[in-house]
This record gives structure tokens, sequence and C-alpha cells, in this order.
């Protein structure tokens, strides 16, 4: 049984008189522990499948299967601990609580999986200190750079040890050696049996996935194996990227 | 997530988001101040001259009633000329009462007789002294502890003997030195030797309740002739024969057909309590009225204050329920936000509200009261208020959709 099995999957949004048609009829299964990358131009409706595979929106058309189970069919508060607990979603405009300082945003999930505080408090900061960002716990989000929002979001993604990581641009605002850190931190997740979806522009970044599915006006135009999948992790890139060995929660 | 960490959670979010619009928060915590302080205060008040009410109106014992010819509070005048025809009570009334009363523990009478200047060999005071009559049972239906010395005997009031006992306040002006008792006093010409001094009974609403001499009712009845118009008080051995003893004397008092409204007036602390509520009735409904209506609006100003909140926070909501809160953590979250607006306001009214009630004692020179259960009414409406008003805003909150409030711009 395939964890994620979507089929004929569309989702259009009225605009007055105007329907725009986000995506056409999308079909799709993946395994447990796949390292998927999701390319397209912009506007081809990336983020719109992201959305629905990340079970925040509802398709006008089509199934959705998480782990054999019909997702439309799930209750508001299975789908709200799924969101908690299976999948670590990183937005493509971060989506961070303007008010609240790094450490709180990433502590966030914790609360709502009802963690006591100590623990949350821990794991947060151990989270933002894999991210680099060890020395930024306190500041907002208005006081943090796009590319530390950026890594702070991923925190928040993966702080609760979620086994599906939906990742929108995660390095889109990333310098090449933190981009390559990040891409070394996901490898590190897969490679322990994680599901890993991201969506990117740059060949760079998904040359690191296994399967590549390329999206058009909102159908998939291409859906290819990646054969020599690029590592980070490994010896010489590692050092290359001088990236120190990551702690994972 | 357990209940109470997430209770725990949610007011220290709600703290938060109180902490930041503080302008607008106080806003409305001011309108929750004004609706909980007026009552508070209000209440407090009635409750103070209240609490000082049952000593205040006749100084009576437990289970003791008393009857008298006027009313103890009389609000309106109309009816003075029917107090005045009514009789008065004498010597043989209480003799009647203490035959028919089986059931009573004491059977007492007293009389006013003067009110004047008093001396000793050391002092004289300003002639405002009172002075009364009474029976040996007086000491009893009155609760009168005697400090030193004695109180009267039978045998001081049958035969009439020139002696007297003093309050405290009278004792220490004419004796500032030594004890009063052995010696003699002058009152009105007439010379009394002290056989007790009084325990202090202290002042209420700023008169010395201390300041008076008291001979034997036998006594002030030869002095001052048979007409002195005496009131009688009755104390029942307990609260459960209370209402037995009450009926007995009072049928030993009627003067008047059956059927007929009694031709005395029967006083006690209870029925002092009683009238005086009645007419505080009127003030306490006013009071509350006027707190509905402010909270009532303040209430409304929570709802649209979280409503405007809600709005604003579209987008905190979206994010919250995109990483995996659950409506009702939501709801819970806003629902403690309007409670936390609505207590602080309600601790506040009450705390200043039961300060301002207990103004009064001030001037009025009486004890000041905590009233608890009052304190706990109010914050419970305000928790109330908190819930009903915020309830709405917060379901909105709940079930925003995620995706429509993560765009929300
Ligand atoms: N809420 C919305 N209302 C109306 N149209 C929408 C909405 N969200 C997305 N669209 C439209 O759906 C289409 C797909 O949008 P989507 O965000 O999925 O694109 P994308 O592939 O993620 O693009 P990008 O690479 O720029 O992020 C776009 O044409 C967009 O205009
Ligand atoms: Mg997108």
């Amino acid at each position: 049984m395939p964890l994620i099995r979507i089929e004929n999957l569309a989702r259009h949004y009225v605009m007055g008189t105007e329907t725009v048609h986000a995506l056409r009829g999308v079909s799709l299964s993946i395994e447990r522990g796949e390292y998927l990358a999701i390319m397209g131009p912009s506007g081809s409706g990336k983020s719109t499948l992201m959305n629905l595979l990340g079970c925040l929106d509802t398709p006008n058309e089509g199934v959705y299967e998480l782990n054999g189970k019909n997702v439309a069919r799930m209750t508001d508060n299975e789908l709200a601990d799924i969101r908690n607990r299976e999948i670590g979603f990183v937005f493509q405009s971060f989506n961070l609580l303007a008010r609240s300082d790094a450490l709180h945003n990433v502590e966030l999930p914790l609360i709502y999986a009802g963690l006591p505080p100590k623990e949350r408090r821990e794991r947060a900061r151990a989270t933002l200190a894999n991210v680099g960002l060890g020395d930024r716990m306190h500041h907002r989000p208005n006081e943090l750079s796009g590319g530390q929002r950026q890594r702070v979001a991923i925190a928040r993604a993966l702080v609760n040890s979620p086994s599906i990581i939906l990742a929108d641009e995660p390095t889109g605002n990333l310098d090449s050696k933190t981009g390559v850190g990040i891409l070394a931190l996901f490898e590190e997740l897969s490679r322990r049996g994680n599901t890993i979806i991201v969506v990117t522009h740059e060949e760079e970044v998904a040359l690191h996935s296994r399967r590549v599915i390329r999206i058009r006006d909102g159908l998939i135009a291409a859906d290819e194996i990646n054969r020599e999948q690029r590592a980070v992790v490994d010896g010489a890139a590692v050092a290359l990227a001088g990236i120190t060995p990551l702690f994972i929660v | 997530m357990s209940r109470f960490r997430e209770m725990i959670e949610m007011i220290r979010m709600a703290l938060n988001a109180v902490r930041t619009h503080v302008l607008r928060s106080s806003l409305t915590i001011l309108g929750i101040f004004i609706g909980v302080f007026s009552i508070i205060a209000v209440m407090t008040g009635i409750r103070v001259l209240q609490s000082n009410l049952e000593t205040a109106m006749s100084g009576l014992g437990a289970n003791t009633f008393q009857f008298q010819r006027f009313p103890a509070i009389r609000f309106d005048d109309n009816d003075w000329e029917k107090y005045l025809r009514r009789r008065r009570f004498y010597a043989a009334d209480m003799k009647r009462v203490q035959e028919k009363s089986t059931l009573a523990q004491a059977v007492s009478a007293t009389a006013s007789f003067g009110v004047g200047e008093a001396s000793s060999k050391f002092a004289r005071t300003n002639p405002n002294i009172s002075a009364v009559g009474v029976t040996p049972d007086g000491f009893i239906t009155q609760s009168w502890t005697v400090e030193s010395g004695r109180g009267f005997s039978e045998a001081d009031d049958i035969s009439g003997r020139r002696v007297c006992v003093l309050g405290a306040d009278l004792a220490e002006k004419l004796f500032p030195l030594g004890s009063p008792v052995g010696q003699p006093v002058k009152f009105l010409g007439i010379s009394y030797n002290v056989i007790g001094l009084l325990a202090r009974r202290g002042s209420l609403f700023g008169q010395s309740r201390d300041n008076f001499i008291a001979i034997p009712l036998g006594t002030a009845l030869r002095l001052y002739g048979q007409k002195l118009s005496l009131t009688i008080q009755v104390q029942a051995p307990g609260r459960e024969t209370y209402q037995d003893v009450l009926e007995q004397a009072r049928g030993a008092m009627r003067r008047v057909e059956p059927g007929i409204e009694d031709d005395f007036e029967l006083v006690s602390n209870e029925s002092s309590v009683g009238q005086f509520r009645s007419l505080t009735s009127a003030i306490r409904l006013g009071a509350a009225a006027l707190s509905s209506i402010a909270l009532l609006a303040a209430g409304i100003g929570i709802m649209n204050i979280m409503l405007v909140s809600v709005t604003e926070r579209t987008r905190e909501i979206g994010i919250r329920r995109a990483i995996g809160a659950r409506k009702r953590s939501v709801m819970i979250q806003f629902v403690a936000e309007a409670i936390l607006l609505s207590e602080i306001g309600g601790v506040l009214g009450v705390i200043a509200g039961i300060a301002f009630g207990n103004l009064i004692c001030f001037f009025m020179q009486v004890t000041p009261i905590i009233p608890f259960d009052l304190a706990a009414i109010g914050l419970g409406i305000c928790s109330a208020v908190g819930i009903i008003f915020g309830t709405y805003p917060a379901w909105k909150a709940a079930n925003l959709d995620p995706i429509d409030s993560l765009r929300y711009e």
C-alpha cells in the first residue's frame, strides 16, 4: 500500500466569473520513504498540490488516500492531528507567527502535541541549533533575514519528528552553502526512512532526490526516476560544503 | 493534550495577546470594571450597615425580642399618629408577660427616664448622659456584661435602692483614676451608689454606647413615677423555642381583638434586619440594574474587541491550524482571552468596590467588612460575561478555513 495515493485530484478557484484551474486531475502514488522533488514553472500548481497533500486544503475532485485512509472522510480533529504529528510542512511563505520569537515559533507544534514546557523548549532549541540558528532563538521573524526565517520554518516542520516532510521551496532564500546544509538534513532524514517531498525551481536541488515530478498547467508532465541521485552527506561533498555532522531529533 | 496543560497554555497565550494591545484592552476592561465596581460598592456598603445594624437597633442579645411602642426604623411619617395613639406599657404589662411566657428564659423591662449631667467627687460630665431603669434580667436580655462589682438583684429592684451601674465611658469620665465601685454618683440631683461597672460595648455609627447610667427599674419608678413608659424584652432559651416564646409573649401583650394587627411594635435583631433589607431592596435593585446594563455594554465591548482581534489575527489562526491546532484549541484560546479581559476588570472592580463600599466605615465609625461571597459572585459573573460574549468570536476563529486564513493579508 502506498503512503500517498492521489487520483484525478483537481482544484480550481472561482474568481468572480472566472475559474482558475490550478490542478486539473493529478494522479500519483508515493511510497513510504521516498525522496521526491516537484518541479514546474511558476503558477503551475505546485503549492496547490502541496497544500492538498498536507491535509490543509480539500480538492474539488478526486481522491486522496493517506496511509490507505481517504482524507475526505477524516474528521477535522484527525486532520489536525495528522498535520501536527505526521506531516512537517515548510511553507513557501514561511508562515511564522510575527509576534513570537524563533524559539516559540518552533515550539508551537509541540504545544499542540501536548509536550510539557521543559521538554518542548529543549527540543525546539536543539532543532533550531540544528539548522544553524542557535544564536537567534529570541529573534522575532522581522529581526531575521529571509534565509533565517526559512530555516526557522524548516525547524518548525521538523521539531515534532514527522514521518512526512513537505517542503515548498525550502532553499529558495538560502545561499548555496546553507542550502546544501538543508539538503544534507533532508538526506539524513530520508536515510532514516522519512518521506520527503520538495518543491523546487532548482535542478541542483532536484538532483538530490530519487524521483522528480514535473508539473505544467496543473497536470503532471513527467515522472522520472533520478538514477544518479546526488549526495551531500558522504565524504567529500560534506567536507566541501563545510557541514558539521547534524544532530537530528 | 492534557486538559490542564492546555488551559495553562491558553492562559499564557491570552496574557500575551492582552499585553500586546494594552490600550485597547484597557478600554474594554474599564467597562467591566465599572459594572462590577458599582454593584460591589453598593452591596458592600449595604452589607456594612447591615452588619452593624443588629447591635445598632436595640442592643438585644441572642434569641431576644422586644416590645416597644414605636418602630425601630421609620421612613414615612404618615403612620406617626397611629403610633402616638398606641398605649404605653407599664409594670403590669411586664408582669403579665412574665407570667404568661412560661417558656421564656428571661423577661425584662427598661425605661428611659432622662438625659442630664452626672457627677462624682472627681468630675462632672456634659448634660448628655442618658439614664435608664432596668430590671435584673435586663442584663441578660441586653447582653450587658458586668466587668467589676455586680448587677442588680431582685432586692435592689423591689425595694427601690439607690444604686447604679455605669457604662465604661461614663465611669472613665467620672472616675479617671480608680474603680467606681462603692463610690457615690449624682444624676439629676439624686445620689446613687455605684455597685457595678459594665464592660465596654464600643461605639456604633459614631456614637458611644457606653455613656450611660443604669439604675434598678423599681428605683426609677419610685423616683419618677409609675407612668414611665416601659420597653419589654423577652429572651428564649434557644432558637428552637424562639417562635413559641414569641407567640406566648405576644398573646400576653395584645390588647386587641384577634385578627386586628398588634397594638405594639415587636423588634428583634431579625426583624430589624428584615426591615432594613426591605428598605434597601430598592437601592439594591437599582444597583443591580445599573451594573447589569454596564456589564451588558462591557460584554458587547468584549465581543467587539474579540471580533476585531480574530480578524486581525486570521493569519495567526491559519498558522496554528496548519501546524496541528484542533478547532477546540483555537476556541479555548479565544474564549480564555475574553475571560481574561473580563476577569482583569472584574478583579479590579471587586477590589475597588469593596474598598469604596467600606468608605462609610470611616464616616460612621463602624467595622469594615470583606464580603468574600460578593467577591466570588462578582468574579463568577465576569467569567460568565467573558464566556457568553467571547464564545461567538472564538467559534468564528475556530471555524476559519486554515488555507484561506493563511492567505489572508
Ligand atoms: N487562493 C487562490 N485564489 C485564486 N487563484 C489561486 C489561488 N491560489 C492559487 N491560485 C492560482 O492557482 C494557480 C497555481 O498556483 P500555485 O500557488 O499552486 O502555483 P505554484 O506552482 O506554487 O507557483 P510558484 O512556483 O510561483 O509558487 C496560479 O495560477 C494561481 O494564480
Ligand atoms: Mg508555490
